[in-house]
């Protein structure tokens, strides 16, 4: 009777259990319903500008890199693909591969973050920014032989930006909690094949931020 | 021997070696955090009021010079007299201030927090340290709101919903820094809600004690955790608004700004796709908390719990699709006007069951009239009023002549005063034993609740009359429209019953605070309740249960039969109450 009793003091405590999931992971899921709702504001005002914008909408090339985007959205497909892989060596209590897959991932969304920055910058140097184009750029010139439509492109500076903006600030908040866990949890092999849930987690938001971007990819850069 | 393992230890139950600082300060408790929230809220409710009174005095004596009006700087009032670029930043911080950092905190912040553990038998939170985050970040918010009122140019003008381009544009508001704080702060504010609203989603879902199934909840938790769905999903739609106009401002976006092709009815839109759901959130938790104080007074179970939890999802659901009636002028078309319509009239009737409920248990009830009963009784009749002049203003035809009007004022502050604050007295001296380990005076409190039903009902009645022959909201001197002199001597009788409202409000100060250091040393169950939480000691110690009680039945078992008092604690068992299964599956898993 009294082991019962002591038992009942250590976590975890009996409770009426809603869904099967540890805390951290529905606290997760909660979380990436709000961040949808978040995006969903976002991509839902790019929508409903883009169709009431005065004038044509820039076609897709025109100001954007398209291929250079193509190749950071391959980056972010595969560190997707390496962070299930993770997920599965250290189910499977593999702790040399967790540590692999776990640096692939967060190289590659650095290098996500990394290649964004040059394509800003890029983008910025042609002229092409948050409140339209700047005058006497690249993109002036465009403007001018009528290539570009200049009345939309203001939207499109402010809606490209935010977006995919904070998309990138999604993306290095990922990266830098996951390069926290490698040093704190991957490295010392505090990850077990019984207690592992940290990097479920951070994958949760990993495949997150990745989904996400294939929406945003697809909607500002190929239509 | 099982009975007992269900009956938690009364007495210290945890040794408590934690530091000042991170007892009190930078706590993790919820308790703590709550009781945080509180003197936070607080605070701002009071700043909130004191914006009102100078609204009040604009309206009801406009450019005479303000009694204490020399004290603020030229910028604001020279000589006393309030400026009409101060008066749009007294009327934007007014509303921003009430419901952002006054009474949706003060539900959301203080109660969820305090009761969500202590009612469902769990020893904090699902994650203490977001919930730390929560509250500082709130705290953070409010200080760069309020200290928005101090830069150069003043606060945010464009009035709480800050409909663009007027929000948007520095040019044509003046307000630059301080239109770029409000932003801020309403995005760290929307951070700490979600943050918030993910612990209080969690902890519900899965850390009931063994034998709190969900409809052994009560309404206030439901409430609570329905209003928790609604703040996820309803501030990250804000704070990408907010965001949005922040970068209208600051790097030269063109969102909102209709000169270069952005849309301001799509800041419309956004604010209200959120602002519905908030309306939600600032009326759920007093009618949950208002439903457990109206059965413990009534001492009799609640007519129609399950009928009270669908009646809370359906308000919540409906919530999300009524938005655009609150922009029925914005040019729409007739059709989807009329769907908003219909939308925003089926609400009544959820609500209509609550109130009917709420009747029902009184109704042959051996009724109990301490104060937060009456609070509590209040808010039912004062929340008619509200919810019956809400139905006028869903009707679009209606609604064409008295939007924008102080028809509308007087609508929300019957539900958000009437409504929700007097939910709030309730909730803070039925709580407040828990809390502090002391009682307030119910004297004092007697005294304080009918004065402010009088003066309450003579502000803001008046204001429905004042509305329907168009005095605008908003406008800085009635007097300069010759069809509002006539009822300039009612905007006078509005103004000295507010001053005399915002008074008598002192009563209850004093009474907190008196109470705080010398009210009455608390019973452990001073309302013979049956909530979980009255089976711990005054106040309650870190991490609540020294063992999770078993729950044997649902909130509201008072006056059972088979009771020896006229109540009957959730964890109490009843020969023949079979345990939990949560409790046993729990044990054979330590035992495998």
């Amino acid at each position: 009777m009294t082991t019962a009793n002591t038992d009942a003091m250590r976590p975890p405590f009996p409770a009426e259990r809603g869904v099967d999931a540890y805390n951290t992971k529905l606290g997760m899921w909660v979380f990436l319903a709000s961040e949808v709702m978040f995006f969903t504001a976002l991509i839902g005002s790019y929508i409903i500008l883009r169709f009431g914008a005065p004038g044509e909408w820039a076609r897709p090339g025109v100001v954007l890199n398209v291929p250079v985007t193509a190749f950071n959205t391959f980056l972010l497909i595969c560190s997707s693909v390496s962070m299930v892989k993770a997920y599965a060596s250290i189910a499977d209590g593999d702790q040399r591969m967790l540590k692999i897959w776990f640096l692939v991932t967060i190289i590659c969304g650095a290098a996500f973050v990394g290649v964004q920055g040059f394509e800003y910058y890029h983008l910025i140097h042609r002229g092409f920014l948050p409140s339209g184009v700047r005058e006497g750029s690249e993109l002036a010139e465009l403007v001018a032989k009528g290539t570009l439509s200049e009345a939309s492109l203001g939207l499109y500076g402010s809606t490209f930006y935010t977006m995919t903006g904070f998309h990138g600030f999604h993306v290095t908040c990922g990266v830098i909690s996951m390069i926290y866990l490698y040093f704190t949890k991957v490295l010392p092999g505090k990850y077990t094949q019984q207690n592992h849930g940290g990097v479920e987690v951070v994958g949760l938001y990993w495949h997150f931020v990745d989904l996400v971007w294939i929406i945003l990819f697809t909607i500002v850069y190929l239509i | 021997m099982t009975t007992v393992a269900g009956t938690p230890h009364v007495g210290h139950a945890h040794s408590d070696d934690r530091s000042f600082l991170r007892k009190y300060i930078f706590s993790t408790d919820h308790k703590i955090i709550g009781i945080q929230f509180l003197f936070v809220s607080l605070f701002f409710l009071f700043v909130g009021g004191l914006l009102a009174m100078q609204i009040r005095w604009q309206l009801g004596f406009p450019n005479q010079p303000m009694p204490g009006g020399k004290l603020l700087p030229e910028t604001m009032a020279p000589d006393g007299v309030i400026l009409p670029e101060y008066y749009i930043q007294l009327v934007t911080m007014h509303g921003t201030f009430m419901v952002f950092f006054a009474v949706m905190p003060l539900l959301v912040g203080v109660y969820a927090n305090f009761l969500i553990p202590l009612k469902l038998g769990a020893h904090d939170m699902a994650f203490p340290r977001i919930n730390m985050a929560s509250f500082w970040t709130a705290l953070l918010a409010g200080l760069v709101m309020l200290s928005s009122l101090f830069v150069p140019e003043g606060a945010a003008r464009a009035g709480w919903t800050m409909y663009a381009p007027l929000s948007a544009r520095p040019d044509l508001s003046g307000a630059g820094l301080g239109q770029q704080m409000w932003c801020i702060a309403i995005v760290l504010l929307g951070l700490s809600s979600i943050l918030g609203s993910l612990n209080y989603i969690t902890t519900v879902i899965n850390m009931r004690a063994p034998g709190m199934t969900w409809f052994r909840m009560p309404l206030s938790i439901w409430a609570l955790f329905i209003t928790a769905i609604l703040g996820l999903l309803a501030l990250p739609v804000l704070s990408g608004a907010a965001i949005m106009l922040l970068f209208d401002q600051t790097i030269g976006t063109h969102f909102f700004d209709p000169a270069a092709g952005g849309q301001a009815l799509l800041w419309q839109h956004l604010f209200w796709f959120f602002g519905h759901p908030e309306v939600y959130i600032l009326i759920l938790p007093a009618m949950g908390m208002v439903s457990d104080m109206i059965a413990n007074g009534s001492r009799k179970p609640i007519f129609g719990y399950h009928s009270m939890v669908f009646a809370i999802i359906g308000i919540g659901f409906l919530g999300w699709i009524v938005w655009g009636h609150h922009m029925f002028v914005s040019g729409m078309n007739p059709t989807l006007g009329s769907s908003f319509m219909v939308t925003t009239m089926i609400i009544a009737v959820p609500s209509a069951i609550k109130t009917f409920n709420w009747m029902g248990t009184m109704w042959r009830g051996n009724l109990r009239f301490h104060v937060p009963m009456m609070h509590a009784v209040a808010f039912v009749a004062m929340f008619v009023i509200g919810g019956l002049s809400g139905i006028f203003m869903a009707a679009t035809p209606v609604d064409m002549h008295i939007h924008d009007t102080y028809f509308i004022v007087a609508h929300i502050h019957y539900v958000l005063f009437g409504g929700s604050l007097f939910g709030l007295f309730g909730a803070i001296t039925f709580w407040f034993p828990k809390m502090f380990g002391r009682m307030m005076h119910q004297g004092w409190g007697k005294v304080h609740f009918w004065l402010t039903l009088l003066f309450y009902n003579l502000t803001f009645f008046p204001m429905h009359i004042l509305g329907m022959a168009g005095h605008m909201r908003r406008i800085y001197d009635p007097t300069m429209y010759d069809f509002l002199k006539p009822y300039q001597p009612m905007n006078q009788f509005i103004s000295v019953s507010a001053f005399l409202l915002f008074a008598v409000q002192a009563i209850f100060a004093l009474n907190f605070l008196v109470s705080l250091f010398r009210g009455a040393k608390a019973p452990q169950n001073p309302w013979q309740d049956n909530g979980l939480e009255w089976t711990l000691p005054n106040p309650a110690p870190h991490g609540n249960w020294e063992r999770v009680p078993n729950v044997y039945r649902g909130p509201y078992e008072y006056s059972h039969p088979n009771a020896t008092e006229d109540y009957l604690p959730q964890s109490q068992k009843l020969p023949g109450d079979p345990e939990p299964a949560a409790a046993s599956r729990a044990s054979q898993g330590r035992e495998a």
